[in-house]
């Protein structure tokens, strides 16, 4: 039987010739992450309730300190203390301290721990991001990963595939980020719900590995189990003197079977963003010109990677942030910090007038640095802006990619880059 | 399997459609994550309307209603963890989020799919579950529903009370393996 790139990893790892959509499968995993709102009750469920006293395979298993720490309060150090603990108990090999790794989606893939044909399953609902490098990887709750902590496998539904091929290339000032927005606003939040979305054609091949990472971070977006795509030499470049273990990558059969083809010409999409209050309100940069804003915020796992910073400089770099408008800015990886300090992109954010923060999920899910408070209106590069995501219920929250962020952040209004930069964007 | 699951019944609280994780339980209590009557005490409170507290007005057993994809958004456990809380004794909906569904079942906590319930119980509905037959009544609108079936391995779950005796299970099959 014919099958996709999903349906060919859950095969493979639940020791199957074949499996097709709807079929419960017991799969082995192949790596584990957890962070420091998930371990602490999933450490808990393992320890007291399953009765295991150590992880099935140290290696295979990622503990981040990323949402609430720095520790935002006394609360939030506790559990600080109770991921640290975990990982130091159970000889966690990829332990990610506060200053040393960052946001968990970020510190994955770039040091080379989920890899093609793998299956991975985070205890955060945005690990489906590990698609774009060919493997299949879904969000699971705490229960689940327990479960993967203690025996190394997990049961899983096989999800019905939906294909969305994309023609052409993206136009100027378009990015991933607009791609994935105009998708969601078509197909809606509940559009692939426990599905998998399969992205490809010539826009997808176009895209660099941060651009492939931002489509398939917002695969949950959608509902959708996971988000992957074809292994190809973007793919292999990026692996390369990265991969920390060798890696089968997987293609689909071309007579694989999908639920549904979804066909879209790139070159058509225009820069889109998300209105409040749900990420499927897509709106084209024309029809929210001009709304006022509050704060920028520039992060998360969906677009804060080093090429996002790069870009967002470019138009800051030697402009100021528009006074009564707060412009954050937190880099979603320490690697990423770092490179940003080597590059001399801090030093544009903080001329001009940018905070610039520890690498944190922080703001994305009104955790801190960056909380809003009612009535207040803020253009963010995440992924999500349902009610009271980015802290008040009524705090309005608009999505967008870098580069309209940092021009918006310049004029306090939504505003189409172009009108900051001029003709291009020139990246130094 | 000698258990069987237990027949409810509760007044109805109902919700629309896409209630996502982070109005079910805001983020800033995920400090709580060890505490479910903490937990409890704020759930549904990121709902717009609900600022003000919303558990404070349910009574034990009542049952909580929905449009689809409840639960959509974050993977956090939390969700089903303060709505039962709060002390809700299932949740029926149009249809749930995909994780939000893993971690109810994981967790022993009863949901039922029911497109059908969903659109006709109003709030304030008395009703009656029937887990075993996935029957629903409501007793003030004189009407019954039919829920959607679960595969055996998930109702296998719920029988037995979720993934952890499962999983301890297997955990001692391995050890004198």
């Amino acid at each position: 039987m014919p099958m996709t790139m999903t349906e060919k990893i859950l095969a493979r790892a639940s020791g199957r010739e074949e499996v097709g959509p709807g079929d419960l499968v017991l799969a082995k995993v192949d790596f584990a992450m957890g962070h420091d709102l998930t371990i602490p009750h999933a450490g808990r469920i393992m320890r007291e309730q399953m009765g295991a006293t150590r992880v099935w395979d140290q290696e295979r298993v990622a503990v981040v300190q990323d949402h609430f720490q720095p520790a935002k309060d006394v609360a939030s150090a506790g559990l600080g203390r109770l991921t640290r603990e975990f990982a130091r108990e159970m000889g966690v090999k990829w332990y990610f301290e506060v200053g040393q790794g960052g946001i968990c989606h970020t510190v994955l893939p770039e040091r080379g721990l989920v890899l093609p044909g793998e299956l991975v399953v985070g205890a955060d609902s945005h690990s489906c991001t590990y698609g774009a490098l060919n493997n299949f990887a879904a969000g699971v709750g705490s229960t689940d990963l327990a479960c993967v902590l203690s025996l190394g496998e997990l049961w899983f539904r096989v999800p019905e595939t939906l294909r969305f091929v994309y023609h052409n290339r993206l136009s100027e000032w378009v990015e991933a980020k607009d791609l994935i927005l105009h998708v969601i606003g078509q197909i809606t939040v509940d559009g692939a719900r426990s599905k998998a979305m399969e992205h490809s054609g010539e826009a997808i091949s176009q895209i660099d590995m941060e651009g492939r990472l931002t489509m398939t971070n917002m695969a949950i977006e959608a509902g959708a189990k996971n988000g992957i795509i074809g292994y190809d030499e973007v793919t292999e470049a990026y692996l390369r003197g990265r991969a920390k273990r060798s890696y089968s990558p997987v293609a689909a059969d071309p007579d694989a079977i999908y639920e549904r083809t979804f066909e879209f010409d790139a070159e058509a999409v225009p820069i889109t963003l998300a209105k409040p209050m749900s990420p499927d309100h897509a709106a084209s940069i024309d029809e929210v010109a001009g709304t006022k804003l509050d704060q920028v915020f520039i992060g998360s796992c969906t677009n804060s990677r080093i090429g996002d910073l790069r870009r967002a400089a470019a138009v800051l770099r030697g402009r100021k942030v528009a006074p009564w408008t707060r412009l954050i800015v937190t880099p979603s990886s320490h690697q990423v910090a770092q490179a940003a300090e080597r590059e001399g992109l801090i030093g544009v954010f903080l001329e001009a007038g940018a905070a610039w923060t520890a690498s944190t999920c922080g703001a994305c899910l009104g955790g801190h640095q960056g909380v809003l408070g009612p009535g207040e209106v803020c253009l963010s590069t995440s992924n999500r802006n349902f009610p009271g995501r980015m802290g008040d219920p009524k705090a309005l929250v608009y999505l967008s990619n870098p580069v309209v962020a940092a021009a918006s952040a310049v004029t306090g209004e939504i505003t189409h880059p172009k009108e900051v930069v001029g003709k291009e964007l020139v990246l130094a | 399997m000698t258990s069987v699951l237990p027949v409810m019944r509760g007044r109805s609280w109902k919700f629309g459609a896409n209630v996502d994780t982070d109005q079910i339980i805001p983020a800033k209590y995920a400090i709580y994550s060890l505490d479910e009557k903490k937990l409890g005490e704020h759930a549904m409170e990121g709902v717009p309307g609900n600022e003000d507290g919303w558990a404070q007005q349910v009574s034990p057993g009542d049952i909580l209603v929905a449009g689809s994809n409840f639960g959509c958004g974050s993977s956090r456990e939390i969700a089903p963890v303060a709505i039962r809380g709060a002390g809700i004794a299932c949740v029926i909906a149009d249809s749930f989020a995909r994780i939000f569904f893993r971690n109810a079942i994981n967790m022993g906590y009863p949901i039922l799919q029911s497109p059908q319930a969903a659109e006709a119980i109003h709030s304030g509905d008395e009703l009656e579950v029937d887990l075993e037959a996935g029957i629903i009544r409501n007793f003030t609108q004189g009407d019954e529903y039919q829920a959607d079936r679960f595969p055996p391995f998930m109702t296998e779950l719920l029988i037995h009370g979720g993934l952890v005796p499962w999983v301890r299970k297997r955990l001692q099959e391995r050890t004198f393996a």
